[in-house]
């Protein structure tokens, strides 16, 4: 059911095919290349078994109206593509938003999985210090995104802040519509256990993030 | 024997460098990092024949002078876009438009044609190759790059836009910079579209517009990679960064490489060629 309400509303912002990612290229030509250069992705990846290796060249239509709008649909759109993000988003069964902040640190810290040189059923990490500063014991953190430390404290510790950040970690396109951060629990990259272990990381009293 | 014996000292020294990160912390390690690479990048500069790439610019040479193949002949008469056998300047202007295989060809898949139509070789193993494995030494391409690159050295890079398939080779790899998709919905713009951005401690380079950072970082491949103790190619850097985009593996010498490489010669048009440059 909820998948019908997603498509329809991705039906709805008028996604087609034919939509071109630059000036000067059709979308025909640009899906010649690349099945021309990735020729036989489900062969060519030893690891990739996963029938799901072809299907990444691919793009999902919010993909497609990110590339096209290099990030920045119109307000129209962004708003239609957070109510569906929002849409997709599952909650955990006991209602609980926080985890183990310490299992949340190892996700935090891990930069494996799904790549093709990753061994398919090992655990994925959510490699969060790729972009964000988290816990500011590590100094080796990235700044795509933007400082998390002390995340909860200045998010005052609240039920409805547990619950925001844990959405966002699920499918942070729910708050910035064309966010440059994965979906991680939408295109099932962590679960909702590891999801609740990260939130619980951030927002925590007892997470070094907040001391 | 004189210059392997320079090598071998200034890896030591280097050595002795690097060994300092991993006692500081990492912020100390990040400077150190930085400084080491340039106190490295000095040293060099004192002594051309210090960087360990030149081994490969040396044995790329002596591949492209040797006669090999069913047609027994060297590649001295490969065309590299200035006519037959013209090498100063060459690699300055690819990827360009070559009318005899009626396709934009970047360094690497140039090479591979001249071996092909050439010297009658069939280069399936050498593609599959061409990313040479750590003590392996270095691969064919790694070397034959290394030295045609070289023969740019000094020059400022001159992106070719004139004809219409290098203009929709441009385009192409422009709609691929852009081009989000995966699980994880990378672009390479998700990292390479903003300045003064780093993933970890890893500095990145802003591409998405002709900037320094731009110049600076598509001059210099091939590039002698120290954590990876050989050279790596420009087809290596956009293979790699699509596998951790967790993209499947993406063809050697493919179009949508190709064109990557184009959009990328637009954004460092006027880049000083220095290669093989000195990377992480």
């Amino acid at each position: 059911m909820k998948k019908i309400i997603i498509a329809s509303a991705l039906v709805a912002l008028g996604v087609s095919s034919s939509l071109a990612l630059a000036e000067g290229v059709s979308d025909k030509v640009l899906q010649k290349v690349i099945s021309s250069s990735w020729k036989n992705p489900n062969k060519d990846n030893p690891e990739g078994a996963k029938p799901d290796w072809a299907s990444r060249l691919n793009q999902g239509d919010l993909q497609k109206i990110c590339s096209k709008t290099r990030n920045q649909p119109d307000k129209k759109t962004a708003a239609k593509l957070e109510k569906a993000a929002k849409a997709s988003i599952k909650y955990p069964e006991d209602g609980k938003f926080l985890g183990d902040w310490k299992n949340g640190e190892k996700i935090a810290q891990n930069g494996k999985g799904l790549r093709y040189n990753d061994k398919v059923d090992g655990p994925a990490g959510g490699n969060c210090y790729a972009c964000h500063q988290i816990d500011k014991a590590e100094l080796a953190y990235g700044t795509i995104g933007p400082s998390l430390a002390e995340y909860g404290k200045l998010h005052e510790f609240t039920e409805a802040a547990n619950k925001a950040t844990y959405e966002k970690i699920y499918n942070s396109h729910v708050a910035i519509s064309c966010s440059n951060m994965p979906r991680f629990g939408t295109m099932g990259i962590l679960s909702i256990e590891q999801i609740k272990d990260v939130t619980a990381l951030l927002m925590s009293k007892d997470s070094p993030v907040n001391k | 024997m004189m210059k392997r014996r320079l090598i071998g000292a200034i890896a030591v020294g280097c050595a002795a460098v690097f060994a300092t990160f991993t006692a500081a912390g990492p912020v100390l390690a990040q400077e150190d990092a930085s400084k080491g690479i340039e106190e490295y990048r000095k040293m060099m500069a004192e002594d051309p024949f210090a960087n360990p790439g030149l081994l490969f610019v040396d044995s790329g040479e002596a591949l492209w002078t040797e006669k090999r193949g069913p047609k027994n002949v060297s590649l001295e008469g490969c065309d590299l876009g200035k006519g037959p056998g013209v090498l100063d300047g060459a690699f300055a202007e690819l990827p360009r438009y070559f009318k005899d295989a009626d396709k934009v060809m970047d360094v690497e898949s140039r090479i591979l044609w001249c071996m092909e139509k050439l010297q009658g070789i069939d280069t399936k193993p050498i593609i599959k190759g061409a990313f040479s494995k750590r003590g392996e030494g270095g691969s064919e391409m790694e070397f034959l790059a290394s030295f045609v690159g070289s023969k740019s050295n000094g020059m400022p890079m001159k992106s070719q836009l004139s004809h219409p398939k290098e203009k929709e080779a441009y385009a192409i790899g422009e709609a691929l910079f852009y081009m989000r998709a995966g699980p994880h919905d990378f672009s390479c713009q998700t990292c390479h579209g903003t300045k003064g951005t780093r993933i970890r401690l890893q500095e990145l380079p802003d591409l998405a517009e002709p900037t320094e950072d731009a110049r600076k970082t598509v001059a210099t491949w091939p590039a002698y990679r120290v954590s990876q103790e050989r050279v790596r190619t420009m087809q290596h850097r956009m293979a790699d960064c699509y596998r951790q985009m967790r993209m499947p593996k993406v063809g050697y010498g493919s179009d949508a490489v190709t064109a990557l490489i184009t959009f990328l010669a637009k954004q460092a048009d006027g880049g000083e060629i220095q290669v093989p440059a000195l990377k992480r």
